[in-house]
């Protein structure tokens, strides 16, 4: 019950959104999340989606990760 | 999968795994007090990715392994009255409790159902307006906002036969409850999904009074590995810090919707953890404005306290003192076919997590 899933919201209907993860369809309420669109990613969990995946951190995460470790190699 | 192959790129993952080996100085121990890290960190393999001398041990980071007994009991009572449907997340099914567990009242005949979320709770409980419909609040910060929720779309949609047990705690108490107890560990893998909700600020008392490093983290083996090589320079370089590997879902200020939420239903009250006792504020019970759908109320306040299986070390597990194959019972009586103890049955609790993936090796 406690894991979170990274899930893109397919539609919204109110407070409500199907979300898709992993090729399966969910109900998530989005009541804690400012600004909900279609399209955008967020963490399912136990129902809900509890915050928005920033795309950017991700990234920036990523290319942090990799340049940490190829500088750590020379 | 977008935001999960990307974290488990091989290559990378073998790089970040060789920049540990070549940082390691010491001797290493850090707990992980999240049972989404405990599984991931087994499945993924992340110790053997690992050079010997960095341990990971779990700590009490699995919401439905730290539930007492006395809980299941209490839920086992309210099952056991007339017109009650227990709404539950599937996990809770097989806890034990001093007596039978959910399962076991369920295949006498009470009226126990698995949900997905506290939403399709709510669901039941319209659709059936002359039951009493309760539904086991348990989980961290991470899923309390959720029950909170929940409570408030009942409260406006009069929803007056839907109630809430609540056994919904909060992870700073217990981890500085770990720290008084003088843990022997260098730092803590931070509960990556608590602090999406929190922020930083439930973790900042760690490095800063008690010296250990902690770094917030996600689930994927990447980030795992990531987390590992960050505490393990921060305890290299004698300076413990509070890091974030996990910036693309927590911010420094967490979830302001989810936390006023999470204020607006809940008040703290001390609460009792499995292998803990009573730890003073750790836990949320419902405020007096929400009282009505508070299914305390349907009970007699002076339930006994539960009573745990004497041969199990959940508890010791759940303290970081003993690890699972430390237990007697492992594997021998206790599997996950037939648990003894809460660890054993939650997918995410450690001794579910050694049995699965470490047994055979």
């Amino acid at each position: 019950m406690c894991l979170s899933i990274p899930a893109r919201i397919v539609s919204i209907d109110g407070s409500t959104a199907q979300v898709s993860a992993g090729g399966s369809l969910f109900r998530a309420g989005i009541q804690m999340i400012d600004d909900p669109r279609v399209g955008d990613y967020v963490l399912l969990h136990a129902g809900f989606a509890i915050q928005k995946i920033s795309e950017k951190d991700a990234l920036e995460t990523i290319r942090l990760i990799r340049e940490m470790n190829e500088l750590g190699e020379e | 999968m977008k935001y999960i192959s990307e974290y488990r790129d091989k290559k990378l993952i073998d790089r970040v795994a060789r920049q540990i080996e070549m940082a390691v100085e010491r001797d290493y121990k850090f707990m992980e007090v999240c049972g989404g890290h405990t599984a991931a960190i087994r499945r993924f393999g992340i110790p053997s990715l690992l050079p010997a001398n960095i341990k990971l041990i779990s700590g009490p980071g699995c919401p439905v392994c730290v539930t007492s007994t006395g809980f299941v009991d209490r839920i086992v009572a309210c099952a056991q009255m007339d017109d009650v449907i227990i709404t539950t997340f599937g996990d809770l099914m097989r806890i034990p409790g001093s007596g039978p567990n959910l399962e076991e009242i369920k295949s006498k005949g009470a009226d126990v159902r698995i949900v997905f979320s506290g939403l399709d709770a709510l669901d039941i409980a319209l659709q059936n307006p002359r039951k009493r419909v309760v539904f086991p609040g348990i989980g961290f910060e991470t899923t309390a906002p959720g029950t909170a929720v929940t409570i408030i779309e009942a409260a406006a949609g009069e929803a007056g036969n839907f109630f809430v047990l609540s056994a919904h705690k909060v992870m700073p108490p217990v981890m500085r409850a770990l720290l008084e107890n003088g843990i022997r560990i260098d730092g803590f893998i931070c509960p990556g999904h608590v602090a999406t909700i929190t922020g930083y600020s439930a973790f900042e008392f760690i490095p800063y009074k008690y010296n250990k490093a902690c770094v917030i983290t996600g689930f994927e083996p990447l980030d795992l590995l990531q987390a590992i090589l960050m505490l393990v320079n921060q305890v290299n370089s004698k300076r413990p810090s509070l890091e974030t590997e996990y910036k693309r879902a927590v911010l420094p200020e967490g979830n302001s919707l989810a936390l006023e939420v999470l204020s607006k239903v809940f008040e703290p009250c001390d609460a009792e953890w499995r292998g803990f006792g009573i730890i003073p504020l750790s836990g949320l019970t419902l405020r007096r404005e929400y009282e009505k759908h508070d299914a305390g109320r349907l009970l007699k306040a002076d339930f006994p306290r539960g009573k745990d299986n004497p041969a199990c070390i959940c508890g010791d597990i759940l303290r970081g003192l003993k690890t699972p194959s430390e237990c007697p019972l492992f594997s021998e009586v206790c599997t996950p076919a037939n648990p003894v103890g809460a660890c054993m049955v939650s997918a995410e609790g450690a001794c579910n997590s050694f049995y699965k993936y470490t047994l055979y090796e």
